[in-house]
């Protein structure tokens, strides 16, 4: 063996070795992340967490019962004003619309998918706060929701896709008419992978801190109105991190660890219901 | 309106055969279905040219021909399928029981005219739920049950499937999720059972299979199949009509056809001489 | 899909009506209509959101114009506002994580597409997946309690003794600051350069790589000069993808960079970013000025990620498309 093939097989073995090094590196970080939240919030979670509201300024104990519920509730809406302008308008992408009118509608969900988080608070501060003259829940749940609709239409619009023509051509040889085809073959032969579309949509707002700023913005204690500012996790997780407080500090991990492991089950269960083996076998 | 209950009425066809002692058997049989004077458009791109044809009640009619021939086109003019295909465009009248199929609605018009498909395509369902599905979508009064066997019984799977009809009708092997496709199709009772080379994506057993079910299903419905296979065509079918690029080249008895065909290109296509 | 048919007797006089009717009583056109409502309400939305931006900034375009963007005074009580700190604190924080982030992800990418059984490389792919959906927050809480401490105490005494006659390192050790800031950037546009390019590297046809192999390259040799080359555009455009989220990103930065427009050569240096000063001032932000001249930040970060986007999926599809097309040839 030269010496020069010696060596391009030296440095062949060694700059091989480092993609390996970096993989490591990449996939230890959230190794790394999971192990020191559950370390530390693992440790300052308790009964209290859950069922308490925050102690008053410089008190210790308390907990994070109002931000739960207000996360609960600014979910709920962002679902309910995400989800079914996602799905329907997927359902028309991929059933109805002529490529044009496709281009453009995908186009604007590709654009309001890539604008910054903090942006779609501004958003959202424009269209719902200064109306009502009030943070609140609904401000909160319309920014969320926003954020939900262009991952919800372009997943579900894939699998929609996805559907074998063969099927739609059966149903519709058997004299059913369009939408009775799409709500009785289509949408329940893509159902896994849209309600997977729909669990990463939910997951990814979740844990989002900067559109919640400044329209479901904190409160210390319960939110009684859905148009009254609330807590959230995420928000309670930025404040209390920031805060000079020990005790504070010792929340923020534990909401942290809350959050984390909800959003990281939601994204487990979505791929598990995916790669339970797709509902069409390729024939 | 129900399937059965209309009457198949002769109809005085056009010229649609290439002698004249076709004509007279022809016209001597019930026409269930007549195509007349056709031409179809994909775009500006014309794929059928002039088709006449009858389709004799209660019959096996094939439609042969080397692949792009426009058999499948033509088979899926007569439920209007094609009206799925964008920039699809058809000239010339198509009547069913002489009433043109074109002014007709078009779902209610599918129910009257069957089809099954190139490749199996059962709905990810259970067995049960896939021969129903005709009757719920159209809001049929029978009793599901009832009818899911019987159905099942004509495309001759029913004693295969009978102690789990509940299953995903994707644990059935390819040839019996077809039976099970025809089986779909008989359900809702149609006048016309349209078949789009039911055959190519199975075994040699299950072809043989289908081909007999068909044959015997020649009492309950009109059946016009597509098939690049001569000999099925030449064992299952009564009239067999010949295309090439788009023209009806002939259209004959089924032995007529395959012993003394009327035209030299029929004869060099059954020979094998091309296609 | 007109059934246009002119021999038909007995058909209505106006075919496309009759239809229309027909589908209306079936249910699709109203199913059309609806759903077309749903779809169209994105477009909608979208436009509204960039016309509010426009119309909600029109203040400080009007009074500063250009001046907006080249000066550094950002003082609320005298009126005047110039953002230069800002988006100087952005480009140098998301410039420095891509120097971090790029190679290692790209490594890590090369790894998984090329050396990994696929196995093993799906099942990394769906931890680095999971690394992708941590949200933000949980990053600025590991940056304020990990992150930082460690820069202050080790990490940045230690390139100060070592490269501190490079004007970067210099300056006291605060800990928060632009490098900071750029070190949890990377850690969190990691996943996204991973997840991008091993797709693409993927998506190089086999027969490039057993075309080098069979000339005698070694695996690294046809990795580096032929695979690599041939996913360029896409790797690029994974680049680009992480740069606008770098750009945009809010919470992970507000938490460590020190929120204090200066614009310093030092990396060490506490800074602000467009994203975080909207985060910490527009809840406070008083008078019509104040919050408009937020707002045009906003417009600003809105249009950097909407250019940086578009080209990202440019290249993407460049890349992908090219690689079904050598496929079939």
């Amino acid at each position: 063996m030269s010496a020069r093939l010696r060596w391009r097989k030296f440095v062949s073995g060694f700059m091989l070795t480092m993609t390996g090094v970096c993989a490591l590196v990449a996939v230890s970080v959230l190794c790394f992340i999971l192990g020191y939240l559950v370390f530390h919030g693992g440790t300052s979670i308790g009964w209290n967490f859950f069922t308490k509201l925050p102690a008053p300024v410089g008190e210790t104990g308390g907990g994070m019962a109002n931000a739960i519920l207000g996360s609960a509730k600014l979910l709920f809406l962002a679902s309910l004003f995400g989800v079914p302008i996602g799905f329907f308008g997927a359902i028309y992408l991929a059933e109805f619309s002529g490529s044009t009118v496709a281009f453009i509608v995908r186009y604007a969900a590709d654009l309001l998918n890539g604008v910054p988080s903090i942006v779609i608070g501004i958003f959202a501060y424009s269209m719902v706060v200064l109306p009502f003259k009030h943070f609140s829940t609904l401000a909160g749940g319309f920014a969320l929701g926003l954020m939900m609709i262009p991952i919800t239409l372009r997943s579900t619009e894939e699998f929609l896709r996805s559907v074998p023509n063969a099927l739609r051509e059966g149903a519709m040889a058997l004299g059913a008419s369009k939408w009775k085809t799409i709500a009785t073959v289509i949408v329940p032969t893509a159902y896994r992978g849209i309600l997977t579309a729909v669990l990463l949509a939910f997951a990814r707002v979740a844990g989002e801190t900067a559109p919640l700023l400044f329209t479901a913005f904190g409160n210390r204690f319960w939110s009684h109105r859905w148009n009254e500012p609330t807590a959230s996790l995420p928000v309670m997780i930025f404040t209390y991190a920031i805060s000079p407080y020990d005790d504070w500090h010792r929340q923020a991990w534990a909401a942290g660890l809350v959050l984390l492991g909800l959003i990281l089950a939601i994204n487990i269960v979505a791929r598990a219901i995916l790669s339970r083996g797709s509902a069409v076998p390729r024939s | 309106m129900h399937a059965s209950v209309r009457p198949a009425v002769s109809v005085n066809i056009p010229p649609i055969v290439t002698n004249a002692a076709t004509r007279e058997t022809a016209a001597a049989l019930a026409m269930r279905m007549t195509v007349s004077k056709v031409n179809f458009f994909y775009g500006t791109k014309q794929t059928l040219f002039d088709i006449n044809l009858g389709i004799a009640a209660n019959k096996v009619t094939a439609l042969i021909g080397p692949s792009g021939c426009g058999k499948s086109t033509l088979l899926r003019t007569l439920n209007r399928m094609y009206e799925t295909v964008r920039n699809a465009r058809l000239e010339g009248e198509i009547l069913l029981d002489g009433k043109s199929i074109l002014s007709q609605d078009v779902t209610a018009l599918r129910r009257c005219i069957g089809m099954v498909f190139q490749r199996p395509n059962p709905f990810p369902k259970s067995i049960f739920d896939n021969v129903a599905y005709g009757l719920r979508i159209n809001g049929s009064k029978v009793p599901l049950s009832e009818a899911v066997e019987k159905s099942l019984r004509r495309a001759a799977l029913w004693d295969e499937v009978k102690d789990h009809l509940h299953k995903s009708a994707y644990e059935l092997s390819g040839g019996q999720q077809q039976r099970l496709c025809i089986a779909r199709a008989l359900a809702v009772e149609p006048e016309v059972l349209l078949l789009d080379e039911p055959c190519s994506a199975l075994d040699p057993i299950s072809t043989a299979k289908i081909e007999e079910l068909l044959v015997q299903l020649k009492d309950l419905c009109t059946i016009v199949t597509v098939t690049h296979n001569m000999q099925q065509a030449a064992r299952m079918s009564d009239f067999t009509a010949f295309l090439l690029i788009g023209q009806l080249i002939e259209f004959n008895p089924t032995p007529q056809l395959f012993t003394t065909p009327g035209d030299p290109r029929t004869e060099a296509y059954i020979t094998g001489r091309f296609g | 899909m007109a059934t246009t048919s002119k021999t038909v007797p007995g058909a209505s006089p106006i075919p496309g009506a009759r239809s229309f009717l027909s589908r209306l009583r079936e249910g699709d056109e109203i199913a059309r209509m609806i759903t077309f409502l749903f779809a169209a309400s994105v477009v909608l939305v979208t436009l509204l959101l960039v016309f509010e931006l426009w119309r909600g900034s029109a203040l400080p375009r009007h009074k500063f114009g250009f001046a907006f963007f080249r000066t550094s005074v950002w003082d609320p009580i005298f009126d005047q506002f110039g953002a230069l700190p800002f988006i100087y604190g952005t480009l140098v924080t998301s410039i420095t994580a891509l120097l971090i982030a790029v190679p290692l992800g790209i490594g890590a990418a090369i790894f998984l597409a090329e050396l990994a059984p696929a196995r093993l490389s799906d099942t990394l792919e769906f931890f680095i997946d999971l690394l992708a959906a941590v949200p933000s927050v949980i990053y600025g809480l590991l940056g304020v309690f990990i992150v930082i401490p460690l820069m202050r105490l080790y990490i940045q005494p230690a390139l100060k003794s070592t490269l501190g006659f490079l004007p970067l390192f210099q300056g006291p050790a605060y800990g928060v600051g632009f490098l900071t800031a750029g070190i949890v950037l990377a850690i969190m546009v990691i996943p996204y350069i991973i997840s991008v390019s091993r797709e693409v590297l993927l998506s190089v046809p086999r027969d490039q790589r057993e075309a080098a192999l069979s000339l005698g390259s070694t695996h690294w040799e046809s990795t580096w000069k032929v695979v690599v080359p041939f996913a360029r555009t896409g790797i690029m455009g994974s680049i680009f993808l992480a740069l606008a989220r770098a750009l945009g990103e809010t919470m992970a930065v507000t938490m460590v960079i020190g929120n204090t427009p200066i614009i310093s050569a030092s990396l060490f240096s506490p800074g602000y970013s467009i994203a975080a000063v909207i985060a910490n001032e527009f809840t406070e932000a008083t008078g019509d000025l104040y919050l408009q001249s937020l707002i045009e930040l906003g417009l600003v970060l809105f249009l950097l990620t909407f250019i940086l986007n578009g080209l990202a999926r440019l290249l993407i599809l460049v890349t992908s498309k090219r690689g079904s097309e050598t496929a079939l040839a």
